[in-house]
């Protein structure tokens, strides 16, 4: 699903420049459930913004489901990320005023889909994710765990290839950070492949994989027997 | 172009984001507001200033006689010049292609009662054209006209303040006023926008004054107007060849330059619309700096909003929002809300216009309104300065990347 071959990236700091990720070589089938773990300064999240379209790497190989991302422009960029790719953030980032519902059914309306169809999907993915009585309700009439449940559901709502998870449960208590990772885990089952930035061991151990990075160099990289949420708990 | 789905969209932005919209639509509807209240009361002005100094008609020359002050063909210096009613004739005769109207005028003052009411007033003795030449308006009953001129009765049409003081609420149509020592009969009142003095005279028929004076043929002055289409140098060519033709006939030296005085109003129309332009300027940079500071409004209201939907933009951008998708929303939405309280503040500009614009004469404002072109160009203007003030934010706040845009704070 993604070939990386030696992805370079440096920031430029004044004069000096700041080396991040200084050859990543990394190869994620379709199905996957990938922890990526590091500390702070460790370039996992501009790993997960390379392969998010949101940041461009400077030297290296990206193919993203047989398709090479390359030479992309703004406008290009967007039409991929809205087919290929779900976002969901530590700080949610739902639109305020928006309900759940038209929160969820964004990235449709980006799709070009009739409002009537795309309430509909966005209905039933609000509903996959046990939110189906929220619909109209604003993001700040919603618990932490609610939010991070309707940011999932409107990053699946475009059916990505892809789903990449900046600190998913970075902002929550581990009572709801593992509710989290239970429909993450659940949407892994349905054949779903995702990404997760973690920086917890625990929450790393949810996934199939951990990739470990360091000095922006993989270190280690495992597959580990998954510890499935709703028996943990 | 039209899209229903982006519409219903830019309604939902819109309805809840009510503050943001409160607030650029306030801003244009002010902006277009005021531009409207200024620019009407400037328009005010100078139609009051209009009224002042164009009262008489701006198309008059003045002709009076004075005294030579040079020796000439045979006649000694300081000789009287008089007019008389031949002068009348003659420049008729010679001047048809110039010439609009023609009358005398013989001023003096007198005692003027009715019943016990009594009071001294200017008494002018002029001919019918007299009426165009002052542009006197007549309330009630006639003016001297030409069958009073030839049976040289005693009719007289008197000015409003006259009929006030001396009549109170009588009409004073077909009675008998005495003017000096001599009866005349009233057939006429009238009013004249150049004030309350203009409205303190009686005009009688000058042939009327002359017989009263033992019969002579004098005339204290002569005021002519020239055709409009001759313009500025064609009046003064006029005045120049009719002062030279009274000149030739009263035997005064050609650089005799007091013999006969002209007064020639094309001048001071010259000057006062000089005037009126400088006041027009005036209002119109009132105007264009009011419009100025509703951009500058606009356009600040435009930063704000853009800068605090750097993240929502950001947001939409990861979701799959093209930068043309984002540019366009911000501006489709920021156009139909100064387009609706643009033409808000037009409306309510005009009105307020409408309400109070009676109500300011005695500030020397008169029919303060703004002719509706003026306020059309001036609310497009600020529309399309509050588009491109937005679209340049747009624009940035689309070029950012999603990942900058949400960074967490």
């Amino acid at each position: 699903m993604i070939h990386i071959k030696n992805l370079h990236k440096s920031y430029k700091m004044g004069n000096s420049s700041l080396h991040v990720l200084k050859g990543i070589n990394l190869t994620i089938e379709a199905g996957e459930l990938v922890a990526i773990m590091g500390s702070s300064g460790s370039g996992k999240s501009t790993l997960l913004n390379i392969l998010g379209m949101l940041d461009v790497a400077d030297e290296g190989d990206y193919i993203l489901d047989k398709v090479p991302i390359k030479n992309l422009n703004e406008t290009k960029a967007a039409k991929y990320r809205n087919k290929f790719l779900g976002f969901v953030f530590q700080s949610f980032n739902l639109i305020n005023y928006k309900s759940a519902l038209e929160n969820v059914s964004l990235p449709l309306y980006y799709q070009g889909i009739a409002r009537k169809e795309r309430q509909a999907a966005a209905l039933d993915y609000l509903e996959r994710v046990g939110l189906k009585d929220w619909a109209t309700h604003l993001p700040s009439e919603l618990s932490g765990g609610q939010k991070q449940r309707v940011a999932i559901a409107r990053a699946m709502a475009s059916q990505p290839k892809v789903l990449l998870a900046d600190e998913p449960t970075g902002a929550l208590d581990s009572q709801t950070s593992y509710e989290v990772m239970e429909l993450i885990q659940k949407i892994n089952e349905e054949g779903n492949t995702i990404l997760v930035v973690t920086h917890e061991p625990d929450i790393a151990q949810m996934c199939k994989r951990i990739v470990q990075l360091k000095d922006g160099i993989i270190i280690e990289d495992k597959k580990i027997k998954q510890v499935l949420v709703s028996s943990y708990v | 172009m039209f899209n229903r789905d982006r519409w219903r969209e830019i309604f939902e932005t819109i309805s809840k984001n009510k503050l943001r919209t409160f607030l650029s639509g306030f801003t244009v509807a002010l902006g277009i507001f005021i531009f409207i209240l200024l620019f009407g009361l400037g328009n005010g002005l100078k139609n009051t200033f209009q009224e002042f100094f164009l009262d008489d008609a701006s198309n008059a020359i003045f002709l009076y006689p004075g005294q030579t002050s040079m020796p000439y063909k045979g006649f000694k210096a300081k000789r009287r010049i008089e007019f008389d009613n031949s002068d009348l004739a003659d420049i008729k005769e010679n001047f048809p292609f110039f010439l609009e109207y023609l009358t005398p005028r013989i001023s003096r003052g007198a005692l003027t009662s009715y019943k016990n009411q009594s009071n001294t007033y200017t008494t002018r003795a002029v001919g019918p054209s007299h009426q165009f030449v002052e542009k006197t308006i007549l309330m009630q009953g006639r003016y001297i006209n030409r069958l009073d001129i030839d049976a040289k009765t005693k009719n007289a049409t008197i000015g409003r303040l006259v009929a006030k003081d001396l009549f109170k609420n009588e009409n004073p149509i077909g009675k008998y006023i005495n003017i000096g020592n001599s009866a005349f009969k009233v057939v006429g009142v009238f009013q004249d926008d150049g004030g309350d003095n203009e409205e303190r005279y009686i005009y009688i028929p000058f042939t009327t004054r002359q017989l009263l004076e033992k019969s002579n043929d004098k005339i204290d002055q002569i005021i002519v107007t020239f055709r409009k289409e001759l313009g500025h140098a064609g009046a003064l060519a006029f005045e120049k060849s009719l002062k030279k033709f009274l000149k030739v006939k009263k035997a005064i030296s050609p650089q005799d330059p007091n013999g006969i005085y002209v007064q020639n109003l094309t001048d001071d129309l010259k000057q006062s619309q000089r005037f009126a332009g400088v006041l027009q300027l005036i209002v119109s940079f009132v105007g264009l700096g009011t419009l100025i500071a509703g951009i500058i409004g606009i356009s600040n209201i435009m930063v704000f909003v853009v800068k605090e939907r750097t993240k929502e933009l950001g947001i939409r951008k990861a979701l799959g929002a093209t930068p043309r998708s984002v540019i366009h929303m911000v501006l489709q939405e920021s156009v139909f809300i100064t387009t609706i309280s643009g033409y808000f503040g037009l409306f309510l500009g005009v009105l307020v216009l409408e309400n109070i614009g009676l109500k300011l004469e005695e500030y020397f404002i008169k029919n303060p309104f703004i002719d509706i072109g003026t306020a059309f160009s001036a609310t497009v203007v600020l529309i399309l300065f509050g588009a491109i003030a937005g679209y340049i934010p747009a624009k940035l706040a689309s070029s950012i990347k999603p990942i900058v845009a949400l960074r967490d704070e």
